[in-house]
């Protein structure tokens, strides 16, 4: 007969209705090797204490709906495992450097609205009809902007980023290689509308090249990368914009 | 965020890193000042040389030589971040081929540098 083993997994909840601040909470979860921290979490909102309020959908690392803080590292719930965790407690908070809604809720608004402000879709570079037919790519030119393209929007980069801790106005890492995403891409003719989130100070000026951003990203975007040579851009265009005023990012 | 950088041994290294440029600008003062007593003459000029041979310049020497060394492997582990992506003979350029170029470089300007001041001093 299997031995059922059980980990600690202490939650910080926030309930705004009658919590003043977070408290922690703490749970005796059973679990077997291959549990994931999600399936933990399902198991204290399914039998152990429904008012556990936490976001998650695909549970394989690709919808980006499960980041949270695990022992202090920003981690997708559905891709960390108690078994690495192990004796515990393990230690779960909401993602980092967001609001809380409730528990491990937070606060995408202000996430979102940075990836719309920077168009992200791609922007013909001359108007094309559908009789034209396809775009056509080489592998090297879809090479450039591919591993941009994997980004979940799971925001454990903006967790990981000291800058965008200290100043949450900073465009950030997740939205910055979505930028290069499109700029990168042989299709896009934006770059120019593009170019003031770029040039701004909370735009790849606020990156110091901390690295942590691409150390956390569970897509190997590498984000840390799109942000910082874009600093040469972002140069380059700030000198040509000085040469030629007549050059505007209309 | 208070002590922020101290939560993470990611982070530490970090704080390093952005540290050892303080050490750069300190050696930066001691070669400017170096150039300065060259321009006043050979009394300044050896008067300099001097200091730099005391005990307390050359233990400053070794702790900034120790950070230069930390500022060197820091900014070739960085570099790779910073360079758009280059394709070589349809193969990308890899980040272990950027840092370690960094490191051949310095290394080989390094030797040159002693081999030129040796043939000087001969």
């Amino acid at each position: 007969m299997a031995e059922s083993k059980t980990v600690e997994i202490q939650v910080l909840r926030y309930r705004p209705e009658q919590d003043d601040k977070p408290v922690w909470q703490s749970y005796a979860v059973p679990f077997t090797d291959d549990m994931s921290v999600l399936q933990g979490l399902q198991h204290i909102k399914d039998e152990l204490d429904g008012t556990l309020s936490f976001r998650w959908s695909c549970r394989m690392a690709i919808c980006g709906s499960c980041g949270m803080m695990v022992s202090g590292k920003p981690k997708l719930s559905c891709q960390t495992f108690l078994r690495d965790l192990l004796p515990g407690p393990v230690r779960i908070e909401a993602l980092a450097h967001f609001p809380i809604e409730r528990d491990l809720v937070v606060s995408v608004g202000e996430f979102v609205k940075k990836l719309e402000g920077i168009k992200p879709y791609l922007i013909p570079k001359v108007p094309r009809t559908l009789a034209e037919g396809e775009y056509l790519q080489t592998p090297a030119q879809v090479e450039q902007f591919e591993q941009y393209s994997s980004c979940i929007n799971c925001m454990l980069c903006y967790s990981a980023c000291p800058q965008y801790g200290l100043d949450p106005d900073f465009t950030g890492p997740g939205v910055l290689a979505l930028l290069h995403r499109y700029n990168a891409d042989s299709r896009d003719g934006g770059r120019e509308q593009r170019m003031e989130v770029l040039n701004a100070q909370e735009g790849v000026w606020s990156c110091t090249a901390v690295g942590y951003c691409s150390e956390v990203c569970p897509k190997h975007v590498d984000p840390a990368n799109a942000v910082n040579q874009n600093k040469v851009n972002s140069a380059r265009d700030y000198f040509l914009r000085f040469l030629s005023p007549k050059r505007d990012s209309s | 965020m208070q002590g922020w950088w101290r939560r993470d041994p990611f982070f530490v290294r970090y704080m390093v890193r952005e540290a050892t440029a303080v050490a750069v600008l300190v050696y930066a003062v001691v070669l400017t000042v170096g150039a300065v007593r060259l321009a006043q003459g050979e009394a300044a000029w050896n008067g300099w040389l001097a200091a730099l041979r005391s005990p307390g310049s050359v233990l400053l020497h070794v702790v900034l030589l120790v950070a230069m060394v930390v500022h060197a492997k820091s900014w070739f582990e960085i570099m790779p971040k910073t360079m758009p992506m280059i394709v070589i003979g349809g193969r990308r350029l890899s980040a272990t081929t950027i840092t370690r170029s960094g490191w051949a470089a310095a290394v080989i300007a390094s030797i040159a540098l002693f081999a030129w001041a040796a043939w000087w001093r001969a």
